[in-house]
């Protein structure tokens, strides 16, 4: 029995195109050509080195790349870079000045210990963020329905909830 | 005054024998009841700001100029031998800049010599066929769609039942089944006379378990970066062990091992499966060689899921006996471990019924058995997860049998020494463990339904105890600097994989020298400034490590002492530290910072240096126990943990906070393998049908229930100076067993095969019927 396995079809491989695309990063204009292909993940971490952004799944199935897009979270690795063309990103590093004062619920995750690997966190700090920016008061309930979607194989979900119910008492 | 003695070193289950320098003679442990300014208070992580902020790298994270991507063509078959390659298509496209295969790899042995870094023989589907680098990833895999590659599919075997059976077709070179030395099959332990046990037994409860095959997920894949400078080549590799990847690439690659650095300083979750070095180690350093540039080899979701190790499939026979007045008399367990293609060794799943609980006759016999399948790995407690499910499932079951109280029928068995050495142990709050788990639990009152959603739900509540390791020992080593400036470094070539380590070793440094702990900078993961350090796994880091930092900000204390005596005019012996200044005993004024006392020294730099001393001969066990509330749909099978309460013995507390943190991972982890997580194969294919985080399931916040965690916070001074065991994987081991009591109890349903699912149950509970049935119980 010999079945050949020949996946050589030169019909798979894509034609590259590029396109040039503006966007603003944490406050900052970056003008990028990216390959069509490139997801938003990928632009942030390899071209313009922003790697706060994790890479976990990259199939939308763990919520570790969420970011804001025009103050909404979204999966960076099922966003395609040409699409974001004029759009507002926020991603971790936009959540405080370098060596400034953190955010609320950035100093709220180390109190409560959110993480202990930390490759998840910034996941959930932009996916708490914009619960927050939704709904500035949720129930500890409300929280863990809206963060369900952001995986934490450490198992850190009780400081997490701690840590956003706290910020949202600072307000 | 350095000599070198023996000692032994028992890592999760397996005792070896190192020989270790010892450098000079061991400070005092400290003692019971000890008032501490740092260590047992809660900090928050030292390295929090860097994680919360995206400062934090990780190997995954690293991007040297000219870097390119790597990506695989694997094996589509579980099992099956190229019979003709060609790369040719792949190295004329565009942007590929280097393609590795078996046609121009050189012949490195690997997985002990039974296969090679590029092998013509493939034992499970997803091993390496070719690796190609280019400028991009997409690019990258573009290429691989143009290699061709021709196999002749071999029989394969990913059954663990069928790959043990007589006649079953080989499919490794050292056959489907693990001997020992003298060619005997599996692994078989013996003490007192089984049949005999049995014969006095008044009850004998009889069943077998099984634990499914759990993927540990790590959020940051395995893989690494590598580049060359000269002759030497640096890789940022997500590992649990620095050391361990610098030997194996450095005898790979015929170099010496200062020529390989390895670094990691943050890693984004290992669980056991980064104790190991995976063949990208040795690729990327080679792709990167050929190609002169710097190489990313990082796996992909699927890649790891297929590949990284795992948790092996478990089938334990088990038969426990007790007599009537509640004395257990006899424990036989048979297990299969299914190690997959490439295992060498096999969890300890007896070690449960060797040493959890007092009986005279005990036999064991474990086998493990090589399958089609990605090789498995360390997975947090390694085997004992296993063995206690199935333990602590049938001591449920007698005790429901004999009508006695679940903690009263434990304690009744409670082994006073250990069983196996004859000795006695460092130290066993077991005993404590259950009474303040169980205080805790009534204390918290009955747990709350709120949330549930409709549904014909059931409460129950069960619980398990826990024995492990996690002592350690040498060699571990630390350096600890002072600098001018006042700041304080400790250099110690470990890794903190989440774990928490460099903040609670900070603690350690900061106690013993006298200073805040802010001043500490810790600097681990880094093979070229760090002193030797033991892998982290078997939760031996902090037993390990701890000690060897405390005697380098000891040494470096002396010194610093030494030093002041000159300014102070009074002998070394009469000053004191305390928040980083120096004064004379007694008094408080006229204090001198460290950096004011260095600074006129020449900006000298003080350097202590550390290590970890031998090991008592004692066994050193770390105990605990959980009890569970669960509550069980009758209508979908569906089992909501509510509450778990967990007590551990763990000897003295570094850091409580993130001490909680790691009980906190272990319960849910716990919980994942009890009621979600299961790989499942394909039987016809022998391909892996979830090798993904949507169809193989992990917990997510709904699935995380109210804990209540606490460690009975004892000293072990028998154990190490600093009187830690450690504390990662004792946590995890008797979640599964607590749940499945705990279901019990609820539905009446005894639950032997995991993970529970909602289908699961309710084929169970279908004949049951209901919870009062006579046919309950499996």
């Amino acid at each position: 029995m010999r079945p050949t396995h020949d996946e050589s079809d030169h019909t798979l491989v894509a034609p590259t195109t590029s396109r040039s695309i503006q966007l603003t990063v944490n406050g900052e204009t970056y003008q990028a050509t990216v390959p069509s292909r490139r997801t938003l993940l990928d632009l942030l971490r390899d071209q313009l080195a922003l790697t706060g952004t994790k890479k976990v799944c990259d199939m939308g199935h763990c919520g570790a790349c969420t970011i804001l897009r025009d103050g909404k979270a979204v999966l960076s690795c099922l966003t395609l870079a040409t699409a974001c063309d004029g759009a507002d990103i926020r991603t971790v590093e936009g959540l405080s000045a370098p060596g400034g004062a953190l955010s609320p619920l950035q100093q709220a995750f180390i109190d409560a210990d959110a993480f202990q690997c930390g490759f998840c966190t910034p996941g959930q700090l932009m996916s708490a963020t914009a619960l927050l920016a939704e709904n500035p008061t949720p129930s500890r309930e409300e929280i863990r329905a809206y963060m369900a979607g952001n995986l934490c194989r450490c198992g850190a979900y009780s400081g997490i909830v701690d840590a956003i119910e706290r910020a949202s008492q600072q307000g | 005054m350095t000599r070198v003695v023996k000692t032994k070193v028992e890592i999760e289950g397996r005792v070896h024998e190192e020989t270790v320098v010892v450098e000079r003679d061991e400070p005092a442990a400290w003692e019971a009841g000890r008032e501490f300014a740092q260590v047992g208070k809660s900090a928050n992580r030292v390295d929090g700001r860097d994680r919360v902020t995206g400062a934090a790298h990780y190997s995954y994270d690293m991007h040297p100029a000219g870097l390119l991507y790597a990506a695989v063509l694997r094996c589509p078959h579980p099992h099956a031998r190229i019979v003709a390659l060609d790369t040719s298509g792949a190295e004329r496209l565009p942007g590929v800049r280097g393609v590795l295969s078996k046609n121009n790899a050189s012949d490195i042995p690997w997985y002990g010599g039974a296969s090679k870094l590029f092998d013509e023989e493939l034992r499970f589907a997803g091993e390496e066929v070719a690796v190609v680098a280019a400028d991009d990833l997409d690019t990258a895999r573009d290429a691989l769609k143009l290699i061709k590659v021709e196999y002749e599919v071999l029989p394969a075997l990913v059954d663990v039942e069928k790959a043990a059976a007589p006649g079953a077709p080989t499919i490794h070179p050292k056959g489907n089944v693990l001997v020992d030395e003298e060619g005997k099959r599996g692994d078989e332990f013996s003490r007192g006379d089984v049949a005999q046990g049995f014969r006095e037994a008044d009850v004998i409860v009889e069943g077998t378990y099984s634990t499914p095959t759990a993927l540990h997920n790590s959020f940051e894949t395995h893989g690494c970066v590598a580049a060359w400078e000269g002759d030497e080549v640096t890789i940022w590799e997500s590992t649990q062990y620095i050391f361990g990847v610098r030997g194996r690439v450095a005898s790979a690659l015929k170099i010496p091992v200062s020529k390989v650095r390895v670094i990691s300083e943050y890693i984004g979750g290992g669980f056991g499966s980064k104790g190991q070095t995976l063949k990208h180690s040795v690729i990327a350093p080679l792709l990167s060689r050929m190609t002169g540039r710097p190489v990313k080899y990082m796996l992909d979701r699927h890649e790891e899921n297929l590949l990284s190790g795992n948790r092996g499939q478990t089938v334990q026979k088990l038969r426990v006996g007790a007599t009537r007045d509640g004395n257990l008399v006899a424990i036989e367990l048979e297990t299969l471990c299914n190690i997959g293609a490439y295992g060498t060794w096999a969890a300890s799943v007896p070690g449960p019924a060797q040493e959890l609980y007092r009986c005279p006759n005990v036999r064991t016999y474990t086998l493990g058995v090589r399958t089609n399948l990605g090789s498995h790995s360390a997975f947090r407690a390694p085997g004992h997860v296993e063995g206690t499910f199935a333990l602590e499932s049938a001591m449920d079951e007698l005790c429901r049998q004999l009508g006695k109280d679940p903690i009263e029928f434990r304690k009744k068995n409670y082994a006073e020494g250990d069983q196996v050495s004859g000795k006695a142990y460092t130290s066993k709050y077991l005993l404590e463990s259950y009474d303040l788990a169980e205080r805790l639990h009534a204390d918290a009152g009955p747990p709350s339904l709120e949330g549930l959603p409709p549904g014909n739900w059931r409460v129950g509540t069960g619980m398990g105890s826990q024995v492990w390791s996690g002592g350690g020992g040498p060699p571990a080593h630390a350096l600890v600097r002072l600098n001018s400036d006042g700041t304080v470094e400790v250099i110690c070539g470990t890794q903190d994989i989440g774990t928490g380590i460099r903040t609670a070793l900070s603690q350690v440094a900061a106690e013993e020298l006298g200073v805040p702990l802010d001043v500490v900078r810790f600097r681990l993961g880094d093979t070229q400034k760090g002193p030797f350090a033991p892998a982290s796994w078997g939760s031996i880091t902090v037993p390990s490590v701890g000690p060897a930092v405390r005697v380098a900000a000891e040494d470096a204390k002396q010194q610093l002492m030494e030093i002041a005596s000159y300014f102070f005019e009074v002998p070394a012996d009469q000053l004191q530290i305390k928040d980083g200044h120096v004064t004379v005993e007694g008094r408080e004024e006229g204090k001198r910072s460290i950096g004011d006392l260095l600074s006129e020294v020449g900006d000298y730099m003080i350097v202590g240096k550390g290590f970890r001393g031998p090991n008592p001969v004692e066994p050193l066990r770390t105990w605990g126990a959980q009890i569970a509330d669960v509550a069980v749909d009758l209508e979908t099978g569906r089992v909501r943990v509510l509450r778990v309460v967990a007590v551990h013995d763990v000897g003295r507390v570094l850091n409580p906070k993130g001490l909680e943190s790691q009980f906190y991972g272990g319960i849910l982890q716990g919980i994942g393998m009890t009621l979600m997580e299961d790989r499942v194969v394909d039987e016809r294919t022998g391909l892996v049908l979830n090798a993904n985080l949507q169809d193989y399931k992990v917990p997510t916040m709904a699935d995380s229930p109210e804990m209540i965690v606490r460690a009975v916070d004892i000293p072990d001074t028998a154990a190490n100076h600093i009187g830690s065991k450690g504390a990662g994987e004792p946590p995890i081991i008797p979640t599964p067993a607590a749940i499945a009591n705990a279901i019990y109890d609820a539905v009446g349903v005894r639950v032997r095969h995991l993970p529970v699912t909602p289908k699961r149950l309710l084929e169970t509970l279908v004949p049951a019927q209901l919870p009062w049935s006579e046919e309950s119980g499996s």
